[in-house]
């Protein structure tokens, strides 16, 4: 590759798991009661996605990372201030609710528009990345209809992990059922890839990252302009949140092995 | 907002205040580069550092290798290089104050011990900072980049010496400074002897700056002094200090004798007639420092206090669940503690301290870094003068004292009463700017440190006793039962709070602070006008009878004839101390919340649900200051009478009315006689003397005095209200399913 690749890596924003999550009816719709007042991460499988472009960029000179994020800015901000630390990227912001109700069309319709707007957007070699499903609401299809919308056909949906061949084709691992993957290869760019968790690990904080990504992503947060999800034809009959028990036992003298026994033999019953 | 009842409840908290209502608060929404390293300083304190206290890492003297690990995550997470300058690859420019404040509140939320940790190398280079020569300081900053990697250098401070010899307060040093080789051509070469007790990161240290006396002639007073590992001489680490606290910094008490040539020194020396002049003293130096890193220790406890917030909701709120009486739905189960008001009072007591001690510790950071900025201004500016030196620099501010107090007032002029003209011209000159701030400072500084860390330990008390027997075990939620204990290390290390207060006795008498403290008291009624429910005049009435308190005792004498206002006197000036504190911790908050009032629609993040954030926030405000006025009328109260003799029947009954007397005014004034007889003082030559301990006190002379009380106690009306919103507001406030981090 001598040009590397562009990887455009497609994330949104979603109340960090440990906040209580409940639908309430807003003005707006359904939405999250005190969303915007919840703390918020980067989309925990949109983040995996990142981190492994990060280190294929890494791996493939010439290589660089696009973030794409359609999210409320002020939100996406406070988000930046540790997620710009991580690794290096440039930050393409759309201003829009987050949710999770939202509908798929509408959002890969924005993060359409943001892409093709990206200067110097190399489409024969785009990798477009983003979340095989999402921690607000796992549709799934963002992804794909935005792959539809770009006209990339080669989409791999459950990666997790990515080679480059010799010959500078792709060799992909996705999940399937059974607790198994299936190996693709294809011939290269431009192609999407859905990601589930990958194999890094969440990179530590580097402030001298941080301080050379926030020379793209706080003029773009200011330049954010609002993107038009009307969800006008998208409604809900109903929302719940599953039901789940949680029950909190200290223990710090029990072995990896005896924890495993433990759950298998709750699990049966 | 306001303190009357109504009909429709007022919007109240939602959720738990983030990060966007903090960095608006405590003044740092646009500087990104305080968020991120407030954002990786976190995941280390949630992270290694949490996992570490889980794991038991506190429960040994010894330095292990997981203590020694925190220092690799500091390095990486740009803890460590904090103190660089961008000329040695840093990110931050100086100032630090406030960035060394904020990462050291993030290690407290988890452990201050960490904190201390990573700040303890700060502290070493402290004095080379403040009082090196440029050499020195391009020197140790190299050497202190985690980029060096096995070269890397860490630091201690040591002043401390075994008892019987130095604290902080006193100019006694045990360590000596003698010449060692001193040939015509070269260097002088020195020996230096120091014994340290509870220095921190002697484990790590590989250089240490140490206070000693002269031991020699030929070296004149005191000084600072390096020593490096590899110097001749012994580099010895000593015993771990025995202590229960703060066990994740390394503490020892070392022995040091080591051969180091002159330019050690801490600020250079020069030579006349044979001797070595230290261009700075070791008193010049520490008093520098501790000026600055006193601070940052007043946002530890602070940090403590605010993050015992969630950890007791959680518990309170899940108390009964899970047991055979309590059934799903119920509102035992779904309040548990909460049902009860004195669970939640006690609450807000602790969360309306942790606010108004970071507010007061941020303050404090935030205008030391002011402080620095304008003291290289004014130095410059006397250099150019030809004044050097420390006298001559009083001097110099003294002399624009009257121009200092001016701007006060025409500051606060406003309309056609301005005089911008003259305003500017003063504003203009950094030394009337540099002397308002000093004033601050000097009292400010130690108030801080003196209130957060003492009172902020009482009231980590109070948290942990929220807890129940959980709370003194080691599964514990938020590690209270370490905040606690850490709490009073706080309060004891950079200067015990008697420090605090004796500096403060000092300085709270300033003429440049009174006039601001006079302005400041102006504004409060001000605010007061434009949210009565903050609490602002209730803390108005207080500062006035402050004010009015340290007047009359700087010219009351007690019962003996004994002047009351005197250095020695430390039962007159220490409490008055505490009191002003009170004061300004109080104060500082209702401003910061005022600051969130007036910033907070800016940002659509904090302006979703600002008005029931706001109402909470001044409800603690008011709480806050009704405490604080109650400490104040408690305190001045007890110095303005308790130096009085209690008038006494055998030598004061003379003033009282004998039965006789009143019978033979009867007739004069008829029915004085009823009256008297219940009301004053009346004397039955028949009957034993009215059970009490004499005749009671008058006010003459106190009138004003009286007056404030009676006030006061009317201007804590609604403040119990405001209580009790607040305490509802905590039945209702979302808080996480979880901690954040392990236990």
């Amino acid at each position: 590759m001598s040009n590397g690749y562009h990887i455009v890596v497609c994330a949104g924003i979603v109340p960090d798991p440990l906040q209580t999550l409940e639908p309430v009816q807003t003005p707006q719709g359904w939405g999250l009661k005190n969303e915007m007042m919840l703390p918020a991460v980067l989309d925990p499988w949109a983040s995996h996605a990142l981190y492994e472009a990060a280190n294929l960029a890494k791996n493939a000179p010439g290589s660089k990372v696009t973030l794409v994020s359609v999210a409320p800015k002020a939100k996406l901000q406070q988000v930046m201030m540790t997620l710009a630390q991580k690794v290096p990227f440039e930050l393409v912001a759309a201003d829009a609710p987050a949710g999770g109700f939202t509908d798929a069309n509408d959002v890969a319709a924005v993060l359409a528009e943001a892409i093709q707007a990206i200067p110097d957007l190399d489409m024969a070699n785009l990798l477009l990345f983003g979340g095989w499903e999402s921690a607000s609401r796992g549709a799934g299809a963002t992804m794909q209809i935005l792959g539809e919308m770009l006209g990339i056909t080669e989409q791999f949906q459950g990666v997790d992990e990515i080679t480059v061949t010799a010959e500078g084709k792709l060799q992909i691992l996705e999940r399937i059922e059974g607790g198994r993957h299936q190996v693709s290869e294809c011939a290269g760019a431009p192609v999407v890839l859905g990601w589930a968790t990958g194999n890094l690990p969440e990179p530590k904080n580097n402030p001298q990252v941080g301080m050379q990504n926030m020379r793209t992503v706080m003029p773009s947060l200011q330049k954010a302009r609002p993107a038009a999800l009307s969800g006008e034809d998208l409604n809900y009959a109903g929302i719940e949140v599953p039901k789940a028990t949680r029950e909190t036992r200290i223990e710090k003298n029990m072995s990896a092995d005896e924890i495993a026994q433990e759950i298998v033999a709750w699990i049966k019953g | 907002m306001t303190d009357n009842a109504t009909s429709a409840a007022p919007k109240t908290l939602q959720t738990l205040p983030g990060d966007d209502i903090r960095q608006i608060m405590w003044r740092f929404a646009d500087r990104y580069d305080l968020q991120m390293i407030v954002q990786s300083t976190r995941a280390v304190a949630r992270g290694p550092v949490a996992r570490l206290v889980a794991e038991g890492g506190r429960n040994t003297h010894e330095w292990t290798e997981g203590k020694a690990e925190l220092f690799k995550h500091y390095d990486e997470a740009g803890i460590t290089g904090a103190i660089l300058e961008p000329e040695q690859g840093g990110l931050f420019a100086s100032p630090k104050n406030l960035l060394f404040g904020l990462i050291a509140y993030e290690l407290s939320w988890v452990d201050a011990g960490a904190a201390t940790a990573s700040l303890a190398s700060n502290l070493a280079f402290a004095p080379i900072h403040e009082k090196g020569t440029e050499e020195q300081k391009n020197h140790y900053l190299n050497a202190m980049n985690p980029e060096a990697g096995d070269r890397q250098m860490r630091g201690s401070f040591a002043l401390t010496e075994p008892i019987p010899y130095v604290g902080v307060d006193t100019g006694t040093l045990g360590g000596k400074v003698r010449v060692a080789e001193w040939n015509d051509e070269g260097e002088p070469m020195l020996q230096v002897e120091k014994r340290g007790r509870f220095i921190t990161n002697m484990d790590t240290a590989s250089y240490v700056t140490a206070a000693v006396d002269s031991d020699d002639e030929r070296i004149k007073g005191s000084c600072m002094i390096i020593l490096e590992e590899g110097d001749e001489g012994l580099f010895d680490r000593g015993a771990p200090t025995l202590k229960l606290v703060h066990q994740l910094s390394s503490t020892r008490d070392p022995i040091l004798n080591l051969k180091v040539p002159a330019s050690r020194i801490i600020g250079g020396y020069t030579i006349k007639d044979g001797v070595i002049i230290p261009n700075f003293s070791h008193g010049e130096i520490i008093e520098a420092v501790f000026r600055r890193t006193r601070a940052t220790v007043g946002v530890m406890t602070a940090a403590k206090l605010l993050s015992a917030i969630e950890p007791v909701i959680r518990y309170q709120r899940g108390r009964f669940r899970g047991g055979a009486s309590t059934r799903e739905g119920t509102s035992r189960y779904e309040m548990g503690l909460q049902q009860r008001e004195d669970s939640l009072h006690r609450l807000i007591d602790i969360w309306a301290t942790g606010e108004a001690a970071a507010s007061f510790g941020f303050e404090t950071v935030r205008l030391l870094d002011d402080y620095d900025v304008l003291e290289k201004e004014v130095d410059a500016l006397l250099a150019e003068q030809g004044i050097r030196g420390g006298r001559g620099k009083m001097k110099a501010l003294r002399a624009v004292t009257k121009d200092a107090i001016k701007l006060i007032g025409l500051r606060a002029r406003t309309g056609e009463s301005r005089d911008e003209a003259r305003q500017a011209e003063l504003e203009g000159n950094p030394l009337v700017r540099f002397l308002l701030l000093d004033a601050q400072s000097n009292v400010i500084c130690p108030g801080s440190k003196l209130w957060n860390t003492g009172y902020g330990a009482t009231m980590m008390r109070e948290a942990l006793s929220l807890m129940g027997g959980y709370g003194i075990t080691e599964d514990c939620p938020g590690f209270l039962a370490n905040k606690w204990m850490d709490a009073q290390l706080e309060a004891t290390y950079e200067g015990p709070e008697a420090v605090q207060r004796r500096q403060l006795s000092l300085t709270m008498t300033n003429e440049v602070f009174l006039a601001l403290f006079e302005q400041w008291t102006r504004d409060m009624r001000c605010v007061a006008s434009q949210h009565p429910g903050t609490g602002a005049c209730t803390l108005a009435t207080a500062m006035k009878m402050w004010l009015w308190t340290l007047r009359h005792l700087k010219v009351a004498r007690d019962a003996n004839n004994t002047k009351l206002y005197n250095t020695p006197r430390q039962g007159v000036t220490f409490p008055l101390a505490d009191a002003l504190c009170w004061i300004l911790a109080s104060r500082q908050y209702i401003l910061d919340v005022l600051e969130l009032a007036e910033k907070g629609p800016e940002n659509p993040v904090v302006a979703e649900g600002l008005e029931g954030t706001l109402n909470f926030l001044m409800d603690l405000g008011h709480v806050q200051s009704a405490r604080a006025a109650g400490e104040v009328g408690r305190i001045c109260a007890e110095l303005v009478f308790g130096y009085n003799r209690h008038p006494a029947w055998d030598d004061d009954a003379r003033g009282c009315y004998g039965e006789a007397e009143v019978e033979g005014l009867e007739g004069v004034m008829p029915g004085l006689e009823a009256m008297a007889d219940g009301k004053a003082e009346v004397l039955h030559p028949d009957s034993a003397k009215p059970c009490k301990a004499g005749p009671c006190v008058h006010f003459d002379g106190y009138e004003a005095f009286t007056q404030f009380r009676t006030k006061m106690d009317g201007c804590l009306t609604g403040s119990r209200l405001a209580k009790d919103r607040a305490a509802h507001a905590l039945t209702q406030v979302m808080i996480p399913e979880a901690l954040d981090y392990p236990m």
